[in-house]
C-alpha cells in the first residue's frame, strides 16, 4: 500500500512510545548503570568502568550457560519446526476437526508457564509420573532429577510439548491461504506430493515460517519458568541456562554490578543473534 | 499415505493430552494415593484439593487477582496499540521503522533482565503490589505484539475506506471508533487474545512486583510448593483450575488464531 508522509501521525505513536519508553528505558538505564559500578550494599558507588563485563565474558560459568542456552535453542528448532510443518500438511482443511484440532492443539500456549514445568514434573517423576513409570517398565532407567541426560531430554520434550503446536498454527495459516487453482496446477502437471510441497506449499509457508523460527529463537533464549521449575537447573548445573544463571546472580546472589552486566551481554546477544536471522531470511527472499 | 493423514495429528494431540491428563488425573487423588500407590485412574475419588481451593481465600484470591491484572493488561495493551498501528499501516513518517524495530526489540527482552529494575521503578512510582503494576509491566511484550498483529490486519484495509469517510464529513475520532476498529474487529479480538495468552501465562514480572494483595495465582503456586511439604494434589488442582480460562478464550477465537500472525508483517 502507498503511504502517504504525515508527520503527524506520531502524536497518534505517542502513547506507545510513552508507555514503552516508562518500561524498558527507564529499566534498561537502571541497569547501565548497575553494570558500570561497583558497590558494597551501603547504597554508595563506585565507578568499576568495563571491569564487569571483562569478569563475566572471561568467565567459565558464563560460557558454560551461553553454551547450554545455545544447544536448547537449536534443538528446540530442529525439532519443532520440522514437526509443526509436518502436522500442518496432515491437519484437515474443513469440517469441524479443524477446530477440534485447533482448540486441543492451543491448549498447552495458555497454561501459565510454571504449571508447565509443574504438570511435567509430575509426569516425568520417576516414582509417581506417568512417563517416568513408563520409562523405567520398559526397562529403560530414567531419572531426570539425577541423570543430566535424562534432564535435558524431559527439558527439550517438555518445550517440544509447550511450543510445537505455535509453529502448527502459523504453518497452517499459511497452507489454508493457498489459493485451490495452485494445487488444481499442479495436478494437470501431474507433480508429486513433494513437488508440490517444494514448489508451491514451502514457498507459500516462508513468511510464516521466518515468524514461527524468530518467535521461537527469542522465546527460547528468554525462557526461565519452565526449566526452573522442572528442574531448578539442575542436576547439579546441567541445565542452568541463561536466565536462571542471571537470576542465581542477581537475587540470589545480589551481586548488582556482574548481573547488570550479564544482563546486557545477554540481551545482546539476543538483538544480535535475531537480526542474523532476520536480515538472512530476508535475503533468501527477495533472490 | 493420504488415509493414513489423520495418524499424525491424532497421535500429537494424544502426546499433548498425556501430561494434561496426568495432572487432572492426580488433582482427583489424595497425597496418600499419589505417594503411596502407581494408579492410573484415581482410585479414592476425591473432591476435597478442589474445596480447599474454593473456599481457601489465599487460593481463589490468586485466580481473582491473575483476572483483573491480565484484563487491565489486555485492554491498555489493545487501547494504546491501536492508533500506533493505524499510523503505522497508513502513514510515513520520521523514523517509522526504526520505531517499530525498537518496539519488537522489546518483544525479545528476557523478563529476568527486567525483573530487578522493575521492582525497584514501580516501587519508586509507588505501585508496588498493584494490579495495575503488572499490567503496566506485560505492556512491555504485549505493546509491540499487539501493534504488530493489529497492523497487519489494518493494512489488509483499503485506503478508500478512510477517504470515503473523511469526504462524508467523519472527524479523525468518530472515524476511527465508529468506522475503522469495527472493521477490524476480528483483528482486535487476535490482539486480545495474544495479550490475553502472554499475560496469564507470564510469572516472573508478575511473581516480582506483587507481595500479598495482588498476588497471582502461579505465585501461590509456587509458594505452596516449597512451604507446606508439597502437597501435590492441591498443586494438581490448582494446575488443571488454571487450564480453563484459557481454554474457554482459545474456544471463541478459534477461527482466527492462525490468522493472527499470518497477516502481521515480518
Amino acid at each position: 500500500m502507498n503511504k502517504t508522509v504525515n508527520q503527524k501521525a506520531w502524536f497518534l505513536v505517542l502513547p506507545v512510545l510513552a508507555l514503552v519508553a516508562f518500561n524498558a528505558i527507564i529499566p534498561l538505564m537502571t541497569v547501565v548503570n548497575y553494570s558500570v559500578q561497583e558497590t558494597f550494599g551501603d547504597n554508595t558507588f563506585f565507578w568499576a568502568g568495563v571491569l564487569w563485563f571483562e569478569e563475566i565474558l572471561r568467565s567459565e560459568r558464563f560460557h558454560a550457560s551461553l553454551g547450554r542456552q545455545l544447544f536448547f535453542t537449536f534443538s528446540i528448532l530442529a525439532i519443532e519446526i520440522p514437526l509443526g510443518v509436518i502436522i500442518a500438511l496432515a491437519m484437515p482443511r474443513k469440517g469441524i476437526w479443524v477446530s477440534v484440532c485447533l482448540v486441543l492443539m492451543a491448549m498447552p500456549l495458555l497454561i501459565p508457564w510454571n504449571v508447565v514445568g509443574a504438570m511435567w514434573n509430575i509426569f516425568a517423576l520417576p516414582d509417581i509420573g506417568l512417563l517416568g513409570k513408563m520409562l523405567n517398565g520398559m526397562g529403560i532407567d530414567y531419572n531426570f532429577t539425577r541423570q543430566p541426560v535424562a534432564a535435558w531430554a524431559t527439558l527439550i520434550a517438555m518445550d517440544v510439548w509447550h511450543w510445537t503446536s505455535l509453529v502448527v498454527l502459523l504453518a497452517y495459516a499459511g497452507l489454508v491461504s493457498i489459493p485451490d487453482a495452485y494445487y488444481q496446477a499442479a495436478k494437470i502437471d501431474g507433480a508429486s506430493s513433494w513437488a508440490i510441497f517444494r514448489y508451491i506449499q514451502l514457498p507459500k509457508m516462508k513468511r510464516v515460517l521466518t515468524i514461527a523460527i524468530l518467535l521461537r529463537f527469542m522465546d527460547s533464549f528468554n525462557i526461565y519458568t519452565e526449566p526452573f521449575v522442572l528442574t531448578g537447573g539442575g542436576p547439579g548445573n546441567s541445565t542452568t541456562l541463561l536466565s536462571i544463571d542471571l537470576v542465581k546472580l542477581a537475587l540470589g546472589q545480589f551481586d548488582l554490578g556482574p548481573a547488570a552486566a550479564m544482563s546486557l551481554i545477554y540481551f545482546l546477544v539476543i538483538l544480535l543473534l535475531s537480526w542474523v536471522f532476520y536480515t538472512l531470511m530476508m535475503r533468501n527472499e527477495e533472490q | 499415505m493420504k488415509r493414513l493423514g489423520w495418524l499424525i495429528p491424532t497421535l500429537y494431540i494424544l502426546f499433548l493430552m498425556l501430561p494434561i491428563y496426568w495432572l487432572v488425573s492426580m488433582s482427583f487423588k489424595t497425597t496418600n494415593e499419589i505417594l503411596g500407590s502407581f494408579t492410573l485412574f484415581p482410585q479414592e475419588f476425591t473432591l476435597a484439593n478442589y474445596k480447599t481451593i474454593f473456599t481457601d481465600s489465599t487460593w481463589y484470591l490468586g485466580y481473582v487477582n491473575s483476572l483483573i491484572y491480565v484484563s487491565l493488561n489486555t485492554v491498555i495493551s489493545v487501547a494504546i496499540a491501536l492508533p500506533a498501528a493505524y499510523a503505522f499501516s497508513r502513514y510515513r513518517f520520521l523514523g517509522d521503522k526504526h520505531l517499530f524495530f525498537w518496539l519488537l526489540t522489546n518483544r525479545m527482552a528476557p523478563a529476568a533482565v527486567f525483573a530487578l529494575p522493575f521492582f525497584q521503578l514501580y516501587s519508586a512510582v509507588g505501585l508496588f503490589d498493584t494490579h495495575l503494576a503488572v499490567a503496566l509491566a506485560h505492556t512491555l511484550f504485549n505493546i509491540p505484539l499487539a501493534v504488530w498483529i493489529l497492523e497487519g490486519f489494518m493494512s489488509g484495509v483499503p485506503k478508500q475506506l478512510d477517504e470515503t469517510a473523511y469526504v462524508d464529513g467523519y472527524s479523525f475520532p468518530r472515524f476511527f471508533i465508529k468506522i475503522f476498529v469495527p472493521t477490524i474487529g476480528s483483528g482486535v479480538g487476535v490482539a486480545a487474545f495474544f495479550c490475553f495468552m502472554f499475560s496469564w501465562v507470564e510469572l516472573l514480572l508478575a511473581k516480582t512486583l506483587t507481595a500479598v494483595a495482588a498476588k497471582p495465582i502461579a505465585a501461590t503456586m509456587t509458594k505452596t510448593a516449597s512451604s507446606s511439604g508439597y502437597e501435590l494434589g492441591l498443586l494438581a488442582a490448582a494446575g488443571a483450575l488454571t487450564i480453563i480460562p484459557g481454554a474457554i478464550v482459545i474456544y471463541f477465537v478459534r477461527n482466527y488464531i492462525a490468522k493472527g500472525f499470518a497477516l502481521g508483517r515480518v
